[in-house]
């Protein structure tokens, strides 16, 4: 027994490295972009066009993962394609948490009128599907970085909403909550002192999920052609153009389809292994 | 008669679900900039040909008269008519939703039938190497979403290894001899089934790209819920009666481990209908929502209106379904 | 005669932690007898049946000894055969008749099931046998609770058909376990009568798991008093209750109200006599670590 679980924390302890190292290589990359990226990512150039990464035939040095149709360096625009990718992840993963997370307690352990209200909304938001609703939402808005981010929150608050909710009833059903009240402290304070605390494990979980899923959004909106309307490399765009130059390119499209897929990975892991390291229930 | 109350009652909040989504649709498509009008006229219109074709599409009224309008035309089967396309919204959306429709239940039977296989590997080799396999595949499965799933296979099956077709739902130059739009379906009925091999090489990489992140759900629930029912008194009074593990699983565990599973699996059955729209779009797949990304496009307000519509219904379709199977599964509810 | 099961020398650890859970059990029933297994919360005793019908927890593991059913070592058999032996000639009566029925499944095929699966009966043969065995447990009506579904029944009714479901394959085993402890105590005594009319009909041999020296008066020829995992005495009943050789039986006996006082008030058991018990048990494990150091 005691070695099955010994070895479960192990393993929860690789995942969190991993998964961490993984996204502290890519915000090192967003943030020093200009100065490790071996080209200029908006640089054409029809004479470098389809150079393939470096351990192929016809290579070029300087041009380590190729270069797409228009000659420009494959690694250089992941790197800075990276920039927008966390903005967006961190931006639009912290406004949905701070406002799901806010309506999701508020009904979960008020209940009553604003119980009904947000579930309401909450049912009708599922009912549409949320690329649709996002690709509707940024037609509204107009492209644009802010745009992105306020699309994510509209559609993703419910995510939140509904399991901050669900989680804030079941620590409002418990004895420490009764008897906090009934030494007479007040909602609001039994709400944020007893009730907060123990729904933060999996607010913070969901928090990095959150941020995997604004990166796959942005990538997603970028691949409708819906993201930002400047030339700056985003790692969906890129692989819109991959996907048309699959069979005279591939690289174009499995770099940062494998940075995203790693990138996405990563915030999930991470969530789930923190969640695992930080739940006082499970520990 | 609670059942019945019950269902009622459901079917009223589903009502109200679908009013509020409508309004919501309406009012979100009505504030877009850019003149869908503009756009459909010559450029040397006048301003009394524009002021005809809006009042034509009834917009030059206040948008709650608009909404009652085109409510009491959905009312009738009247979705209105495309501004990009000049047809029946209704007509439009009949035709594409079937491709959406076998594309989905495809995906779903995929789903359950590796997320069932994963569970029950998993259980059976329970804290073996096998169990533990399957935790990592479901955990990979269930954080990468549909949309780089499909990315992936296309690199694989469409690249490395071109087994499957990676766009279109069949081949053009094939003579399709059907009176309806679900290809799949009626190429079963008509024995067709050189026109099924076709319409699933198509359908493969988008079906599993859509399935995988549900599969892995399924699996990790329906494990879950299988082991701790494989430690309750009536497995282990099974056991005794001669039954190998592998029965015992099937025959004693799975009817109610997966009542629990199954709730959850309504819920992302939709998630999962969500994800056609850029899954269509990924693999040019002429459904719904295909359309619905190039509607949007071309600002054409009737078309996304009838769109979302329809894909709200059936959301709100599947939940009411997988109550009632709930529902049906449970003997105690069904005899209460 | 010999003995129709033989445990002989039988201990078993948690895996892992290797903290012993049976210590060099050895009990024999003869065909047809019942012996009782009496001891307290944890003495191991419910341990022993699982072990012999093949159903211990994972995390419980068999160190050493043998379980000869028939002659048959149980422990140094194929799974798969041991499986299919135990299915066809040894059966439970569980403790809990609330959770031991599947939910899903109509009451008739879990009393049919290992006759058509196992022995390979025909549905229709195994289903007249079952009206005959609720008829036996005193079932009214037992077509309509055979299509019913355990939750519309209520603890005592699942109670006699898990009796029935036992005697169905005519076993010449049945390990009781705890069959009376979850009822309501008016049920207690019809269903005791029960398990005690329908072994002396079928003359099936019975390990009945209890920790009320009363039930086992009443039901059994045999008894063994356990105490953490280890048998400290083992006698014929009536020798037992006219002279308990272990000063813990006399202990346990004393703490039962009827067969002293009856009026008097339950008397724990007496705090020199458990050191004794602990004293003998510790030597014990003394002895077995130094075995299982030794080779």
């Amino acid at each position: 027994m005691r070695d099955g679980r010994g070895q479960i924390r192990r393993r929860a302890g690789l995942r969190l490295w991993l998964s961490g190292g993984w996204l502290a290589l890519v915000l090192f990359g967003a943030v020093f972009a200009p100065w490790v990226a071996p080209q200029d990512p908006l640089m054409q150039d029809l004479f470098t066009s389809r150079l393939p990464p470096f351990w192929m035939e016809g290579a070029e040095p300087g041009y380590w993962l190729g270069t797409d149709n228009l000659g420009r360096d494959v690694l250089s625009r992941i790197l800075h394609g990276a920039r927008i990718a966390l903005i967006v992840a961190v931006s639009a993963g912290a406004a949905t948490c701070l406002i799901g997370a806010t309506l999701g307690l508020i009904a979960g352990y008020f209940r009553g009128m604003a119980d009904i209200v947000i579930s309401r909304l909450v049912d009708i938001w599922m009912a549409f599907p949320p690329v649709l609703f996002a690709i509707l939402l940024i037609a509204v808005l107009g492209t644009g970085l802010t745009s992105i981010i306020v699309a994510i929150v509209v559609i993703d608050w419910t995510r939140f909403a509904r399991v901050v909710r669900a989680e804030a009833m079941n620590q409002g059903a418990m004895d420490y909550v009764a008897s906090a009240q009934v030494a007479g402290y007040s909602r609001l304070r039994t709400m944020l002192v007893e009730i907060l605390p123990n729904v933060l494990p999996t607010i913070g979980a969901l928090l990095t999920l959150e941020m995997g899923i604004s990166v796959i959004v942005e990538a997603i909106l970028s691949f409708v052609n819906l993201s930002i309307p400047t030339d700056d490399p985003t790692w969906g765009g890129m692989i819109a153009e991959g996907r048309q130059a699959i069979h005279q390119s591939w690289w174009v499209l499995v770099f940062p389809l494998v940075t995203l897929f790693l990138t996405v990975l990563s915030f999930s892991q991470l969530g789930e292994g923190l969640k695992d390291r930080f739940d006082p229930v499970l520990r | 008669m609670q059942f019945l109350r019950a269902i009622l009652l459901r079917l009223a909040t589903t009502a109200v679900t679908l009013f509020g989504a409508a309004l919501i649709v309406f009012v979100v498509v009505r504030v877009v900039p850019g003149n869908p009008i503009a756009m459909m006229l010559p450029p040397n219109a006048t301003e009394d040909d524009v002021a005809r074709l809006r009042a034509l599409y009834g917009l030059d009224k206040s948008i709650m008269e608009q909404f009652v309008i085109w409510l009491g035309g959905v009312v009738q089967g009247d979705f209105g008519t495309s501004i990009s396309l000049r047809r029946p919204v209704a007509e439009l959306v009949l035709g594409r939703l079937p491709a959406t429709l076998e594309l989905s239940i495809l995906a779903l039977i995929l789903a359950v039938a590796l997320g069932g296989a994963m569970a029950l590997l998993g259980t059976r080799w329970r804290g073996r190497r096998t169990e533990a396999a399957v935790d990592v595949a479901n955990g990979v499965g269930m954080s990468v979403p549909d949309f780089l799933w499909g990315l992936l296979l296309i690199l694989l099956f469409g690249v490395l290894w071109p087994l499957f077709h990676i766009s279109g739902r069949v081949s053009p130059q094939l003579d399709l001899p059907f009176s309806t739009n679900f290809y799949l379906f009626e190429s079963l009925l008509r024995l067709r089934f050189d026109i099924t091999a076709d319409l699933l090489a198509h359908m493969f990489m988008p079906s599993v790209a859509l399935a995988l992140p549900l599969a892995a759900i399924i699996g990790q629930l329906l494990k879950q819920s299988l082991k701790e029912t494989m430690g309750l008194d009536y497995v282990t009074l099974a056991r005794t009666k001669g039954y190998g593990e592998t029965r015992v699983i099937l025959r004693e565990a799975l009817r109610n481990a997966v009542l629990p599973t199954l709730t959850l699996v309504g819920v992302q059955f939709t998630f999962l209908i969500g994800g056609t729209v850029i899954i269509e779009r990924l693999f040019s797949y002429e459904g719904l929502g295909n359309m619905a990304i190039d509607a949007v496009i071309n600002r054409d307000l009737p078309l996304i209106q009838g769109i979302v519509i329809v894909f709200a219904a059936l959301f709100t379709a599947v939940n009411l379904v997988v109550d009632l199977t709930y529902a049906a599964l449970n003997p105690r509810l069904r005899h209460a | 005669m010999s003995a129709y099961l033989e445990i002989r020398n039988l201990s078993a650890v948690v895996r892992g932690t290797g903290e012993r859970l049976l210590r060099g059990v050895s009990i024999a029933l003869e065909a047809g007898h019942v012996t009782g297994l009496v001891g307290e919360s944890g003495a191991g005793k419910s341990m022993i049946g699982k072990a012999v019908l093949g159903i211990l927890p994972t995390a419980v593991e068999v160190v050493e000894g043998e379980i000869l059913l028939d002659g048959q070592d149980l422990l140094r058999m194929p799974p798969d055969r041991r499986r299919r032996l135990i299915g066809a000639t040894a059966a439970l009566i569980p403790q809990d008749p609330l959770t031991a029925l599947n939910p899903s499944h109509r009451v008739g095929p879990q009393i049919t099931d290992r006759l058509v699966d196992i022995l390979g009966w025909s549905r229709a043969d195994a289903e007249a046998r079952a009206q005959a065995l609720l008829d036996e447990v005193h079932i009214a009506e037992p077509a309509r609770v055979m299509k019913s579904y355990p939750h519309e029944l209520s603890g005592g009714m699942r109670q006699r058909i898990l009796i029935a479901a036992a005697f169905a394959a005519e076993p010449r085993l049945i390990v009781a376990d705890e069959p009376t402890t979850a009822l309501d105590v008016t049920v207690q005594k019809q269903i005791l009568r029960l398990i005690a009319e329908m072994q002396a009909r079928h003359g099936t041999a019975m390990l009945f798991v209890t920790h009320d020296l009363g039930v086992v008066s009443k039901i059994c020829q045999d008894l063994a008093v356990l105490y953490a995992g280890k048998v400290v005495e083992q006698a014929a009943m009536r020798d037992f209750f006219r002279a308990p050789a272990h000063p813990y039986s006399r202990a346990l006996l004393a703490a039962t109200p009827q067969y002293t006082d009856p009026t008097g008030s339950l008397r724990p058991v007496e705090r020199d006599v458990l050191d004794t018990v602990e004293a003998e048990i510790a030597a014990d494990d003394r002895e077995w670590r130094n075995g299982q150091a030794g080779p």
